[in-house]
């Protein structure tokens, strides 16, 4: 072989490696804070995840032990409020963005969809808080779900119309063929061929407003007991997370960090099932 | 008395003696399903179909062919109606389907499209639903609930697109499972299924190897005794191994319309002669 040719060719060779290198690189540097995040959840957060925690209420200032099972219904009933009013106006505006907007009415609407996404969390918070809070005068259940309910609204309408979108247009015209209507052929067949991306993009904002802080300070600002009037202030996991982080008690600290564990790993549930779920639609499509 | 009835048939006969194959000149009188009169068709600005006017027999196999472009599934489709789904179409003319005019104020495409059925070009069975689901899916949505006559349906539907012997004992399983000359014989079940008056065809077997060609075919051949067929073609030999009738479309103009033995033979148009001879398209 041709000498310079040889050298041509090493020398490929070690712009190929150092390349390969470098995304790699990249990669352990995307990967490394999640793993950081949560071992040092683990170390301080593990040792205060028991039993009481998941089965208790707050304990005043002082006496040792306490849980916060006030706070994870709290969630829960946060996430449900929110979904009742996120996932059908996001879904049903993801439809219309999909399946019968206008041009021009589409990419208005998907621009103030996407401003609305970029929008800063706790900007809901105030919004509501103008909007609800101040002429009701009191923090409730309800304000913080609308907070909640509000965010999701534009990531549940895009995910949709993306997913809906992906329908090849063969279904709908065999649909349409049959003599069936045109609601019933986007509930029907679009819709069902969609559902599974559908889901996801729900899960995935549920993940989304599970962690979030800022909206539910001045809406849904949280309490240390058991509340069950949704017209009252709510207890929610981030928020608790947020007072005892912030306070001077080294047990509470404890807590917050036991809090932080048990959220992420909530939140790292949901997204293992998104996997599960877009493992099994690439499955049966292929 | 054979002197009486004599008179009687013959015009009928001598009428409709132009444009009938041997096949329907034995048969007692011609029937038409389709009457199209001066048709055009607008994408926006763009005129797709330039006034056609053609009559479409009933019970027989009418093959629509023309070089890419032509008009001819546009012309496929505005016969239920199916053009309408791209924005900005307009129509002018008539379309009579047994009589009724399909452009008429106030006519349903979907009942429109519930009398003419449709097999597309790439076979379409609905991912999420099983075998039984996908035939039985047009009667269920159409709001037919009674389980017997849906079963009937369905074995009946499958049986006339010669899909039942190969699918009777996996009707549970998904559409999707089945091969392509299989799923587009599913889609032929699917559209039989709502009992349609007629069925179009747009290209389907444009994606099938030459055997499961074969078979539909053999399921075309058999279907029309009891359907009338429009089927665009690209492919000549196709047109004249299934059809009775060949329509000739160049740009957006029917050139000409007759027997397909007639067309295929002694051509009355230099544009259709050059096609089907392949000097173009």
């Amino acid at each position: 072989m041709h000498p310079t040719r040889k050298d041509k060719h090493q020398w490929r060779k070690f712009k190929s490696a150092l390349v390969s290198f470098g995304t790699f690189a990249a990669a352990v540097l995307v990967i490394t804070p999640l793993g950081l995040v949560f071992f040092y959840l683990l170390v301080n957060g593990a040792s205060s995840v028991n039993w009481d925690f998941f089965t208790q209420l707050p304990k005043p200032v002082g006496s040792p032990g306490g849980g916060m099972v006030n706070a994870i219904f709290g969630s829960l009933e946060l996430l449900a409020l929110g979904s009742v009013m996120g996932i059908p106006i996001g879904v049903l505006g993801g439809v219309y963005l999909a399946e019968y907007g206008t041009a021009r009415a589409n990419s208005m609407l998907r621009f103030i969809a996407d401003v609305l996404n970029g929008v800063p969390s706790i900007t809901w918070g105030v919004v509501v808080y103008g909007l609800v809070v101040l002429p009701f005068k009191g923090f409730s259940a309800y304000a913080g779900g609308l907070a909640l309910g509000l965010i999701m609204i534009p990531l549940i309408l895009r995910t949709t119309e993306e997913v809906i979108l992906l329908v090849p247009n063969g279904y709908r015209e065999a649909s349409l063929a049959l003599g069936i209507a045109r609601w019933k052929t986007i509930v029907h067949v679009v819709m069902k061929t969609a559902s599974r991306g559908i889901i996801t993009g729900i899960l995935l904002a549920l993940a989304r407003i599970g962690g979030e802080t800022a909206p539910l300070l001045f809406t849904a600002f949280g309490n240390r007991f058991w509340n069950h009037d949704l017209s009252q202030p709510i207890a929610a996991l981030p928020l608790q997370i947020f007072t005892y982080a912030i306070s001077p008690y080294d047990d509470w600290h404890r807590q917050a960090w036991a809090g932080a564990l048990v959220l992420v790993i909530g939140i790292f549930c949901i997204n293992v099932l998104v996997r599960v779920l877009t493992r099994e639609r690439s499955r049966t499509t292929a | 008395m054979v002197n009486l009835i004599m008179p009687a048939s013959d015009p009928i006969v001598l009428e409709t003696h132009d444009r009938t194959p041997e096949s329907i000149l034995d048969s007692e009188e011609i029937r038409l399903t389709f009457e199209v009169k001066n048709l055009s068709i607008w994408y926006g600005e763009k005129r797709a179909i330039d006034s056609v006017t053609l009559d479409i027999p009933s019970n027989a196999v009418t093959s629509i062919i023309g070089p890419s472009g032509c008009g001819k599934s546009t012309f496929l489709r505005s016969l239920n109606r199916m053009h309408e789904l791209v924005p900005g179409t307009r129509v002018d003319g008539t379309v009579l389907l047994l009589g009724d005019n399909l452009y008429a104020a106030g006519v349903d495409p979907a009942i429109v499209r519930r009398r003419v059925g449709m097999v597309f070009q790439k076979s379409n069975p609905f991912p999420t639903m099983s075998i039984g689901e996908n035939v039985t899916i047009g009667l269920k949505l159409n709001g037919v609930r009674d389980r017997r006559f849906l079963n009937e349906r369905l074995e009946h539907s499958l049986r006339m697109a010669a899909l039942w012997d190969e699918v009777k004992d996996d009707l549970q399983k998904p559409g999707t499972s089945l091969s392509g000359g299989q799923q587009q014989r599913l889609c032929i079940a699917r559209a039989l299924a709502v009992e349609p008056e007629v069925i179009l065809m747009d290209e389907p077997c444009s994606a099938l190897d030459p055997i499961a060609t074969a078979k539909i075919e053999e399921l075309i051949h058999e279907l029309k005794k009891n359907y009338t067929i429009v089927i665009v073609t690209h492919n000549m030999q196709q047109a004249g191994r299934v059809s009775d009738f060949t329509a000739f479309f160049y740009l957006g103009r029917l050139i000409e319309f007759g027997p397909t033995t007639k067309i295929f033979s002694n051509p009355t148009d230099r544009q259709t002669e050059d096609y089907i001879t392949g000097r173009f398209g």
